[in-house]
């Protein structure tokens, strides 16, 4: 019953989509904006249904209800409650659902909350918001019912893949949809201001939240995903360049271009254009990294919810949704009115420049990633693009970028004098100077990248802070607290990965039981290895203890673990954080004389790397905080629906 | 200019959907060929895999005649399946000299006795040094080398009774 | 979308269904030279060699059986004093470019490596010239 619930749920929210869609198109050709009374409800309550729907999911996998055949394959009785709940988009279906119930709340929200932007455009933004609901509703109606039924029902279900039961699984998932679908509002507005030729301040404004709001969880979403492979992968890594990884990376590129552009035009009217296409870019992103991982088109994604059919579907709504906003904004951007002016030393000078390299760096990933199947779809030749490629080639895109983030924050809108920006940024030079000579000095053959990304974090993470200089901070707005705090953020995340991968010291050693062997700062001794057992798994559960001088012993537990369902074993690591770094150690399999494979790193401030990610979404969100703050300051009385 | 500019974004994006499109239509293959083919067989010495019979060195293969070098294991599944095959080309008079990878002398007596024997030699490879000299990169794997000892062809996977016809033939070319 | 990258490297690592030999590692395998400086160097080429039988893992962190005999070939022949380079080039006499993360300058790659350049001076281009005819006005 609940799963017929949810199915028709689904139908109906689609429905309500086909014709907010068609009340849409009427509202804009006739210009009728009474319309918009009649759009708002369908866009709220069509949000409403997408959330049973999947309510009424997330109860058939708590619930364990083996009849619905998507549960079947994917849950288990025996799995702790936490991995019933997320495992309900552990997989496609369930994912897509997840994907389509966001999309539909937030084309909701957008109906309830937005108030100053010109009706004709808001219609037309939730004309195109329905459009690419009713896509998303048809590929799961279609072609990914996640409320199929199974006849009989199996005594018991397949389980959860193993490697995916873990509170990552709660956090990280839901968080990337939810930043692909604010880029697919940002889409939505974009398409409706070129729609109606509207290209201004009040477009940049309305979509701006958004773009945020996508911003600050695709940010969260990375530093989750990349925190979630470091642990559970068990080889001390943290960003592999792998295509999936780069597919969530594009978007981020994106939306960080797009989130600085759009400042440009809602506070100086400057690059429409470009903002548009940007916001274009940003959501044909998600959709291309979506394709990417679904399609299986790329080797190293494996056998995972990969399925060509799905790419296939995938790749026709891309067709349809970029290629007709790419071809609308063809027709339409020559009437769009050219920005305000500015010189090339200003804050929208800065800003460009911000833009030009994100782009060239998303441009270089996107290319290095599908390059392999571009060379093999011509010559045949098989080829590898990876970690060397992409940090040879971005890096130091990334590093010139970094530096311009230093200077474009004390910078004056419109114009401004070289020399007296020399003078302003003139102290983290200086230090970038001293860092230079400092870790030359103490790290002498220290490779050339993590050599600079020490040098720019320090200069930027002190050039960061130069907005709040001379400044009342009870009075400075929040906003710029957001800017300032997310640009330190960069700063320390860079330093993270820059010491990260000049100062980790590594151990690998077949060891006997009560052996020690040094790594970094720590000795560490194999203590015990005893079998023990799981909810849902076995697991040999090594102890380990390490001791940082004279210091206090610490026990460290790393387990390898054995899943019956489906048969899969997997490392857990056991990682000691403190103040400046991690222990991170892994045992592996005993050898043929009864010693067992140790590996143990010392990170060095690895954690920065997380923490800077944390602080680079929260900056944006007391950024939006501020900017939403401002709004209803600013607003014009709420008039009724 | 700026007329041309403007269509270039969907230009572009015309250009990654061939890609994707091509990129569907035909998957990128999975099997990673070695590079060999042509070339000379690379020196190598093993000793014997398993007591009672010789040892491989590549000196012994270029001896004037094609034969086929089996890359395979006692703990390979598929290994099990192809040995009938193997079995039947040695009967038909092909020389056919094993590499055993990361194997044991007793388990390797034990996979012959149960699966029969079709080997001249059988060298050891117990840390896969000549399996990655060769290029290959799983097991089974067949090289068919002709007389001088050029590599003419390899066979991925465990050879099945419709791939034999084919090696025959192409051991007939490799004379 | 990053669970997915997860699993498969993860399936990958947890090495799958694959038969394993109960022969114990080669040497070498899952230790380090004592030589820190020739450890380094090995260290840094395993990173940017692929593993062949995972298909998207280096072999510095796959648990595949043939991924540790690559290491142990590298460590063995590093040190032996062989260049870090040349153990590449062997690799990809033989197993062609697919095996090295590192992508090589020629014919058929040039464009990966003109490409960070030629993004940048097209953005340049544009701005410049949108620059210029502002100033002009």
């Amino acid at each position: 019953m609940i799963a017929e619930g949810g199915l028709a749920a689904l139908w109906l929210a689609a429905a309500l989509a086909a014709l907010q869609l068609v009340l849409g198109i009427m509202g804009v050709r006739s210009g009728r904006t009474d319309l918009l009374a009649a759009v708002r409800p369908v866009a709220v309550v069509q949000g409403v249904l997408t959330l049973i729907a999947f309510v009424a999911l997330i109860w058939l996998f708590v619930t364990v209800d083996l009849s619905v055949a998507l549960v079947a394959a994917n849950d288990a009785s025996t799995k702790p409650l936490l991995y019933k709940f997320a495992g309900t988009w552990g997989n496609h279906e369930g994912s897509m659902l997840m994907w389509v119930t966001i999309l539909g709340v937030a084309g909701g929200a957008v109906a309830i909350l937005e108030r100053r932007l010109n009706e004709r455009t808001l219609i037309a933004t939730l004309a195109a918001q329905a459009a690419i609901g009713l896509g998303f509703y048809a590929f799961l109606l279609f072609a990914s019912n996640p409320f199929a039924r199974l006849n009989p029902a199996p005594v018991e279900g397949q389980g959860l893949n193993p490697l995916l039961q873990d509170p990552g699984l709660a956090f990280h998932p839901p968080t990337l949809y939810l930043g692909y679908v604010g880029l697919s509002v940002a889409f939505s507005f974009a398409v409706g201001a070129l729609v109606t030729r509207d290209v201004g301040a009040a477009f940049a404004r309305a979509m701006r939240p958004w773009v945020l709001g996508a911003w600050i969880l695709l940010t969260l979403g990375i530093t989750a995903g990349s925190y979630w492979a470091y642990y559970e992968l068990g080889w001390g890594g943290w960003w592999f360049w792998d295509p999936v990884e780069n597919a969530s990376l594009m978007p981020w590129l994106a939306a960080t271009a797009l989130l600085h552009s759009v400042t440009v035009l809602a506070t100086r009217e400057g690059l429409r254009a470009w903002t548009v296409m940007l916001a274009v870019v940003a959501f044909s992103m998600s959709m291309v990294g979506t394709f990417l991982v679904r399609s299986g088109i790329l080797t190293s994604v494996h056998a995972f919810a990969v399925d060509p059919k799905r790419g296939t579907f995938i790749l026709a709504l891309l067709a349809i949704y970029i290629g007709g906003a790419l071809a609308l904004f063809a027709l339409r951007v020559g009437t769009v009115r050219e920005g305000s002016r500015f010189d090339a030393v200003s804050r929208e000078g800065a800003l460009v420049i911000n833009n030009l390299l994100l782009s060239a760096i998303l441009g270089v990933v996107l290319v290095g990633t599908l390059y392999p199947l571009i060379a093999e779809s011509l010559t045949g030749e098989k080829l590898s693009v990876g970690p060397p490629y992409f940090n040879s080639a971005a890096g130091p895109l990334a590093l010139i970028l970094v530096a311009v983030m230093a200077a474009g924050p004390v910078m004056r809108w419109r114009r401004d004098d070289l020399k007296a920006v020399a003078k302003r940024i003139a102290l983290p030079v200086l230090v970038a100077a001293i860092a230079f000579l400092a870790v030359i000095l103490l790290a002498p053959g220290i490779r050339i990248l993590p050599l600079l990304g020490l040098v720019a974090a320090a200069g930027v993470g002190l050039a960061s802070l130069a907005p709040l200089w001379k400044r009342n901070l009870r009075r400075t707005p929040l906003f710029i607290w957001g800017m300032v705090i997310s640009h330190l953020g960069i700063a320390v995340s860079m330093a993270g990965m820059a010491a990260e991968s000049a100062f980790t010291r590594e151990t690998l050693v077949a060891t006997q039981v009560g052996a020690t062997h040094k790594v970094g700062p720590y000795t560490v001794r194999l203590d015990d290895v005893q079998p023990i057992a799981g909810p849902n798994y076995t697991a040999i559960e090594a102890t380990v203890t390490a001791r940082r001088g004279a210091g206090a012993p610490i026990l460290l537990k790393p387990e390898t673990r054995t899943f019956p369902s489906p048969q899969t074993e997997t490392n857990e690591a056991a990682i000691k954080t403190v103040l400046d770094g991690q222990l991170y150690i892994v045992v592996g399999k005993p050898d043929d004389q009864g010693r067992w494979q140790l590996r143990a790193w010392w990170k060095p401030f690895v954690t920065f790397i997380w923490l800077g990610g944390a602080l680079i979404a929260f900056g944006g969100f007391l950024a939006m905080i501020g900017r939403i703050r401002r709004e209803i300051r600013h607003a014009p009385p709420p008039e009724f629906v | 200019m700026r007329r041309l500019l403007i269509w270039a974004p969907l230009a572009l994006f015309i250009a990654f959907f061939v890609v994707f499109a091509s990129g569907l239509i035909s998957p990128e293959s999975k099997t990673i060929r070695s590079q060999l083919i042509g070339k000379p067989m690379p020196t190598f010495a093993l000793a014997p895999g398993v007591p009672g019979k010789p040892g491989l060195s590549s000196a012994e293969l270029a001896n004037g005649k094609p034969h086929l070098v089996n890359v395979f294991a006692s703990w390979c599944i598929p290994c099990i399946a192809e040995a009938p095959q193997l079995e039947q080309l040695a009967q038909a008079g092909v020389p056919i000299y094993g590499v055993a990878i990361r194997d044991r002398p007793e388990d390797l007596a034990r996979f012959l006795a149960r699966n029969g024997d079709p080997y001249r030699a059988i060298g050891g490879d117990p840390n896969s040094s000549v399996q990655i000299a060769l290029g290959s990169s799983g097991v089974p794997e067949t090289f068919i080398v002709d007389g001088k000892g050029i590599i003419r062809h390899q066979h991925i996977g465990d050879i099945q009774p419709q791939d034999v016809p084919g090696i025959m033939s192409a051991l007939g070319a490799a004379k | 979308m990053r669970k997915a990258a997860l699993a498969a490297l993860l399936l990958a690592t947890a090495s799958p269904l694959l038969a394993d030999s109960l022969m114990p590692a080669a040497p070498y395998t899952n230790e380090q030279l004592p030589d820190p400086k020739q450890e380094a160097a090995a260290k840094h080429l395993m990173e940017s060699l692929r593993c062949l039988v995972c298909q998207g893992q280096s072999i510095a962190d796959s648990d595949a059986e043939m991924a540790g005999d690559m290491r142990s070939l590298v460590r063995t022949r590093i040190q032996k004093g062989e260049k870090p380079e040349d153990i590449r080039k062997w690799l990809i006499e033989r197993y062609g470019d697919w095996v090295s993360y590192n992508p090589p300058l020629d014919a058929l790659t040039w464009p990966l490596w003109v490409m960070p350049i030629l993004f940048l001076g097209i953005g340049v281009w544009i701005v410049s010239g949108r620059l210029k005819r502002r100033n002009r006005k």
